[in-house]
């Protein structure tokens, strides 16, 4: 009877395991997806930003048209008059996902609106990728640290800042993709099956589709397999899951449109393919081991060095012959920045314009992984402890994403789920070391009196006689766990290893009789598991204020407490409702780039340029009309076609982020390619302003114009709030644009082309002449309006 | 203009023709009120009709001139006869022997009217777009003038012996024409009193006046009323309203918008108060690009309303869309109907204050399986039937779709849809839902038991099944181990007795049974241990399960040697310390041993 009762308990024990972590595994996808509904509490179910505007229209398209035309899209309401093929130029991961989402409901007849999937499309994809963090920690360092991974990448604040809902980006689905794909190689790794290679080579698939930073990956796993060639780890299971990723996943790379020829002509992937050379070398070399006599091995391996080195020689000066005849070195402009961070600041101004890529400072490392920073090096230790494939791959990829997120803010986001992984496995080894002493205390507390209870009822004398037991206990016991642990890391090595069994299972036995145990004192531990749970509690609190107040704003609606209340700010929607509804269908809309995506999907008016930045002489055209005086800008402006010209400005109510303020940026990259815009023009002895000291040229450009066009009569002084002086030129008319709208908080303001005047002779002539006295500084009409 | 005269002369004459051809009624009195203050005309008629000739009469014609008549949005009769009014049936008609160019309407008397008698009517007609803004374009800082057209004289098929014409007006007033008998009092153009005019007399009147309500006009209107029997009513309404005045040139200036409240923008509009059915909930206001935060929303137990702002004030010829939704509890509005058909009774209109709604479309969603549906309304509507697909249905739900053009707050009236419908279908979704997650469920364990490999002689597949196996078998090791362990913990405890009571043949006994129950084991175990090195596959485990079959074989000597020396020193009558001090060295062995071979259990269960 007892017996039976004991075998239940056991099995029933992993029963309630299994069960429990399933069940936590599905709370940590619920608290991933609910922490990330603060913006729509907050606010609304609304698209956010900028990118997600045009992933959403894009996912329109796809779902009204169907893949075929998707494939085939080109959108004519963008770039005009250029166009832009869309199908070819987007990572369709995300719209495809979020497409067949839709699909999938709409065919079970759930009416959800396109917006609605694309709104929780992120928050979806942060509870799998929080899954797949889970499976990944669990091949580095087993299941107690999976979920402590995955509960803490459920809610690191960086990934929040990403992931919101409503925040439909390619990094959202991206993630998922990236934290499987690994988890794929490591399982790959681990168990040498071709069948998990395969699968690898398809998540790799995914992410390719996703985002671009799946260069990140086809970069570290070369890496990662090159260093563990170099440190005599080459197995066979290793072979297996590097071969059929670079093969397969190269060849499927290729399929996806935008990268297309890229996966094998570009450098970013020029690493992978040398690793392959170099694994084929070394497994050819350890097959010829095991088929020659160690004699004869040594005569093929110097034979072999001294040819292959000339081959490799000859190999390696025609590839950076090849590579060094491109411009770029066959890098593209945002990877190179990567390498060298100066490097966009020095050639690409639109790159360095985004303020995404520009490099963190220390309190942003704070704030998006908050106390993981500290934990991250306990991670470390404990990945050494010891190394094995998967750890050290843990190891590598935290040390790397380390170095891109310290060059561009926005890859703090690959930060994340590695330091989310190695503060896992921090947690969970303190966790355990405290957790065992204190049982190991506990059971010696009752087993004490157990001993002690029969003595002394038995034989009154018999006191002290539990104290020689009490101490060989206790030396048993807490040999025990330490020994346990050291047996479970060799048994999984045995498990991983399999053709290493003989020597594994030798090593518990030498390892029991050396190791002396880890057990801290209880109080001490009692005291650290205390501090261990108030630092996750801090976390937790900071994530979640970081999730309700920092990252749900969704800059498109913006909001201020003032003394009587909440004020919304819901200009940008006013203006763009105003263009979509009140002016004619092909009307086009001129602003700076960062507004295209957004009129293109809520105004649904054809833009000059916009956020895929991909013709920088287009957008200098833009910056050169903004910053070109009146009617040199009516000329670029009309011979572009266009119609409207719209302008932030946050003077009025202190909105920050206006088109004044990034006008600086305009005046650069217009300069860049029309060289008579000189960012000295509008800077006054180096310093940009717009009050009465700001140049001549600064006050007479048309930004400033659009920008504080009878801005002086709202309070009778032209108080900027945003500069926090008054205006330069208070009072002047324009000659060349009308004012057609202004939003409420004055936040947008739209301007239309006045048509051309019939033309009178004398006047037309003094006034031409007038013109050209004062811009005297333009070297070459011909410059001046690159489009005539 | 001038066809307008033409048309009045045509008038004139076909009048004078006809004026005697048609029975012998005589309007003995006819006060016009035209009500021009918002951009919806009501015209309110007071009649007094009276039978001059030898037949009882049963219906009286009205007539209108075409060009007023295709404005014409609803017209109505009421008759009262002292104590109780009602409406009386307004038809179109076309009599033979009648001018054309003039649309004539027949109202159907309660009863006969004799010779001599006279009857009190009230006629109200509701015109729409019969005011033209003049000029049509007029910058922000401008107000709105109008102009509206209409005959001096009561357009009637019977002639007129006492007439008056008021028109009432918002505001000031640019021009109108001029008649000797004519008098402006305030915000009231007065003409007449006209005595004896023959049936379709004509003279054209114009009033040129300052009209700065809204004129919000709803190209568009789309009500979707869905039913849901689990007690919900659901309203979508998706509007495209536009300004129907005149259009705003030279753009809009947001700084004179502001500052200056006299340039405000006098035609233009900000604010539309929808009038919602009482215990309206969960309203919203959004448009396609997201949720419009300028509303106000207030209710009590009688009504609630709803002041909506669009995104920008609305000036002439600008539009925008919306959509506003609220949820309504269905007891108000389901009710049973004989026959045990339920029955929905709704408000047809548009609940915004004073707007025109071009085409009105409105469609009940009735719930999937509702069978005999019918619709009774009012007024005539162009009906058809539909079909929406939503939440999981297979047959999709009936939808009736009632189609009007020229909707004014008048038709704001009453509809029913009648239909019947089975309580029982509740239930089909959920009960679908909950087999569907049942199948699912019974899909993965079939999936779980069930041996999926195609070939089933491949050596990984053996291995598998091999492993297996090895598996169980390791399981079933563990199992017995488990009992020997207990076996020890029993001995254990029968030593603890011992020391306690003192009863050294329970002891023995205790000791002969565990002896036996070893023996069991033992000779349980061995098949097992043969088959694990039979196997490849337990070559990994096999040194461990080894080890620990040795471990547990020193385990049970050194138990039994203990429990031996115990019993013989009690037998023997010597005190605690002496046994303590004699079993110390196999106490120590006997704990070490446990330990490890736990240990060893664990790891081994851990494969």
């Amino acid at each position: 009877m007892a017996t039976s009762k004991v075998e239940g308990s056991s099995s029933l024990r992993h029963a309630f395991g299994g069960v429990l972590s399933v069940f936590i595994l599905l709370l940590i996808g619920v608290v991933a997806f609910s922490i990330r509904l603060f913006s729509v509490i907050k606010y609304e179910s609304v698209i956010h930003e900028f990118d997600p505007y045009f992933n959403y229209r894009v996912t329109q398209f796809l779902s009204k048209n169907g893949i075929y035309d998707f494939w085939n899209w080109f959108d004519d309401r963008t770039w005009y008059p250029l166009g832009r093929v869309i199908g070819g130029t987007v990572y369709p991961g995300l719209t495809l996902t979020a497409g067949t989402m839709w699909k999938l409901a709409n065919s079970l007849n759930i009416p959800l609106s396109v917006e609605t999937v694309c709104v929780f499309t992120a928050p979806i994809f942060s509870a799998f990728a929080a899954w797949a963090t889970y499976l990944l920690t669990k091949e580095v360092k087993g299941p107690g640290a999976g979920i402590t991974a995955a509960a803490i990448l459920a809610m690191v604040p960086s990934y929040i800042s990403r992931s919101v809902a409503g925040s439909y980006d390619n990094e959202a689905v991206a993630i998922f993709a990236l934290i499987f794909t690994f988890y794929l190689y490591i399982k790959t790794l681990n168990t040498g099956s071709l069948f998990y290679a395969t699968l690898n080579s398809l998540a790799y698939f995914y992410m390719v589709c996703s985002w671009g930073g799946y260069t990140f990956i086809i970069n570290l796993i070369p890496m990662h397999v090159l260093l563990c060639i170099v440190t005599g780890r080459y197995s066979s299971r290793l072979y297996i899951a590097y071969a059929p990723l670079v093969v397969l996943g190269t060849l499927l790379a290729a399929l996806v449109p935008v990268v297309g020829f890229n996966a094998v002509m570009t450098s970013e992937h020029f690493g992978s393919f040398l690793v392959f050379i170099i694994i084929h070398v070394v497994a050819l070399v350890y097959y010829i081991k095991g088929i020659l006599t160690p004699r004869l091995f040594k005569v093929a391996t110097t034979l072999v060095l001294t040819v292959g080195i000339a081959v490799c020689a000859v190999v390696v000066a025609i590839l950076v012959a090849l590579v060094a005849s491109s411009p770029t070195k066959g890098w593209s402009g945002r990877s190179l920045s990567l390498l060298d961070p100066t490097y966009a600041s020095k050639y690409i101004p639109i790159i360095a314009s985004v303020s995404e890529h520009q490099p963190p400072t220390w309190p942003s490392y704070f704030m998006d992984i908050n106390v993981l920073a500290f934990l991250v090096p306990a991670g470390i230790v404990a990945c050494f402890l010891p190394l094995s494939d998967a750890s050290s791959f843990a190891v590598l990829y935290l040390v790397t994403s380390v170095y891109f997120s310290g060059v561009m803010v926005r890859l703090m986001l690959v930060l994340a789920p590695a330091a989310c992984i190695m503060s896992g496995i921090a947690l969970s080894e303190a966790f355990g070391v405290l957790t065992r002493s204190m049982k190991f205390h506990i059971t010696k507390y009752f087993e004490c009196s157990h001993t002690e209870a029969p003595a002394k009822l038995g034989e009154s004398t018999s006191t002290e006689s539990s104290a020689p037991l009490e101490n060989m206990t206790k030396s048993d016991t807490t040999e025990k766990p330490e020994v346990a642990r050291k047996e479970k890391v060799a048994r999984r090595k045995q498990k991983k290893e399999k053709e290493l069994t003989e020597n594994a299972h030798v090593k518990p036995v030498s390892a029991k009789k050396e190791k002396r145990p880890l057990v801290l004192p209880l109080e001490a531990s009692i005291v650290s598991v205390f501090l261990l749970i108030v630092l996750g509690g801090l976390y937790v609190l900071h994530c979640v204020w970081a999730a309700a107040e920092a990252y749900s704003a969704p800059s498109i609606v913006l909001t201020s407490h003032s003394h009587d209340g909440l004020h919304v700010f819901d200009d940008f929607r006013e203006a763009y409702a105003w263009l979509r509804h009140n002016t004619e269908v092909d009307d086009k809309v001129a602003s700076w780039w960062d507004y295209g995506y957004q009129t293109t999907a809520m105004a649904n008016r054809t833009v000059i340029v916009d956020n895929n930045t991909w013709n920088n002489t287009h957008i200098a055209t833009v910056g050169t009309a903004m910053s070109s005086p009146e009617k040199a800008a009516w000329e670029i402006f009309n011979s572009l076609d266009v119609k409207y010209v719209l302008v932030v400005f946050g003077g009025l109510v202190g909105y920050p982020s206006d088109d004044i303020n990034k006008f600086l940026w305009m005046v650069r990259i217009g300069g860049g390619v029309f060289p008579h815009i000189k960012e000295a023009d509008y800077l006054k002895d180096g310093q940009y302003r717009v009050d009465a000291q700001a140049t001549h040229t600064m006050l007479n450009c048309l930004m400033y114009k659009l920008s504080y066009y009878r801005f002086v009569e709202t309070d009778g002084k032209g108080f900027d709030r945003v500069r926090r002086y008054e205006i330069g030129k208070k009072h002047f008319k324009l000659t060349h644009f009308e004012e057609v709208f202004t939003t409420h908080h004055w936040m947008v303001r739209i301007y239309k082309l006045k048509p051309q005047k019939n033309r009178i002779r004398g006047k037309s002539r003094k006034s031409k002449l007038g013109s050209k006295s004062t811009s005297s500084k333009s070297g070459g009409m011909t410059h001046k309006n690159p489009w005539n | 203009m001038d066809r307008r005269l033409q048309f009045a002369f045509v008038l004139l004459c076909l009048g004078l023709l006809s004026s005697t051809a048609r029975s012998d009624l005589v309007v003995s009195k006819a006060e016009r009120l035209v009500d021009l203050n918002s951009h919806i005309v009501r015209v309110l008629s007071k009649l007094k009709v009276e039978n001059e000739g030898p037949d009882d009469v049963s219906e009286v014609l009205l007539a209108l001139p075409d060009a007023q008549a295709k404005n014409l949005a609803a017209i109505r009769t009421f008759y009262s006869d002292g104590k109780l009014g009602f409406v009386l049936p307004t038809e179109p008609i076309e009599p033979k022997g009648m001018p054309s160019d003039v649309t004539y309407y027949s109202i159907a008397l309660p009863k006969k009217l004799g010779k001599g008698k006279t009857v009190s009517l009230d006629v109200l007609s509701i015109f729409t777009r019969s005011l033209k803004p003049f000029p049509e374009e007029i910058t922000q800082a401008e107000s709105q003038l109008v102009v509206y057209t209409d005959n001096m004289y009561y357009t009637s098929p019977y002639p007129v012996k006492y007439q008056s014409l008021v028109f009432r007006l918002p505001g000031r007033v640019e021009s109108y024409t001029k008649y000797p008998k004519v008098e402006l009092v305030k915000s009231e153009l007065r003409y007449g009193p006209f005595e004896m005019q023959p049936a379709f007399s004509y003279s054209p009147v114009v009033v040129h006046f300052e009209n700065n309500n809204p004129f919000a006009v709803a190209n568009e209107l789309v009500r979707e009323i869905e039913i849901s029997h689990w007690g919900n009513v659901r309203v979508t309404e998706q509007y495209t309203i536009s300004h129907g005045g005149a259009s705003l040139k030279n753009g809009f200036s947001r700084i004179e918008y502001q500052a200056r409240p006299y340039m405000r923008g006098a035609s233009s509009f900000r604010v539309l108060i929808a009038k919602l059915p009482a215990r309206a909930h969960s309203v919203y206001y959004r448009d396609e690009i997201g949720n419009i935060s300028t509303s106000h929303f207030w209710g009590d137990s009688q009504r609630t309303q709803l002041e909506i702002e669009p995104r920008f004030p609305i000036f002439g010829g600008w539009k925008t869309t919306f959509t506003i939704g609220y949820s309504l509890p269905l007891h108000d509005f389901l009710f049973e109907a004989d026959g045990g058909k339920r029955v929905l009774n709704m408000t047809f209109g548009c609940p915004l204050d004073e707007v025109l709604v071009e085409k009105h479309i409105v469609k009940v969603v009735l719930p999937e399986g509702s069978k005999d549906i019918t619709v009774a309304t009012l007024f005539p509507t162009k009906q058809s039937e539909d079909v929406k697909y939503s939440h999981l249905d297979i047959l999709g739900r009936p939808v009736v779709v009632l189609e009007k053009d020229n909707v004014v707050p008048e038709h704001n009236l009453y509809f029913q849809v009648y239909y019947k419908f089975n309580n029982i279908s509740l239930l089909s979704e959920p009960m679908m839902l909950i087999v569907g997650i049942f199948l699912l469920f019974v899909a993965c364990i079939v999936y779980m038991h069930t041996d999926l490999a195609i070939s089933k002689t491949s050596s990984s597949y053996l291995e598998k099944l091999q492993w297996e196996e090895v598996q169980a078998t390791v399981q079933h090791i563990k199992n017995i181990f488990d009992q020997y362990l207990a076996a020890h913990d029993k001995l254990e405890s029968s030593l603890r007795d011992l020391s306690r009571s003192g009863d050294v043949q329970s002891c023995k006994a205790a000791r002969k049974a565990a002896d036996a129950q070893f023996k069991e084991l033992a000779k349980e175990l061995k098949p097992l241990l043969t088959f694990l090195q039979s196997c490849s596959q337990a070559s990994s485990i096999l040194p461990k399960i080894e080890e620990l079959v040795t471990k547990e074989k020193e385990m049970q000597e050194k138990e039994m040697a203990k429990h031996t020396t115990v019993v013989d020193c009690f037998e023997k009558k010597l005190g605690g310390k002496d046994i303590e001090s004699r079993i110390a060295s196999q106490q120590q062995k006997l704990t070490s041993l446990k330990q490890e071979v736990e240990s060893l259990l664990d790891s081994i269960s851990e494969i």
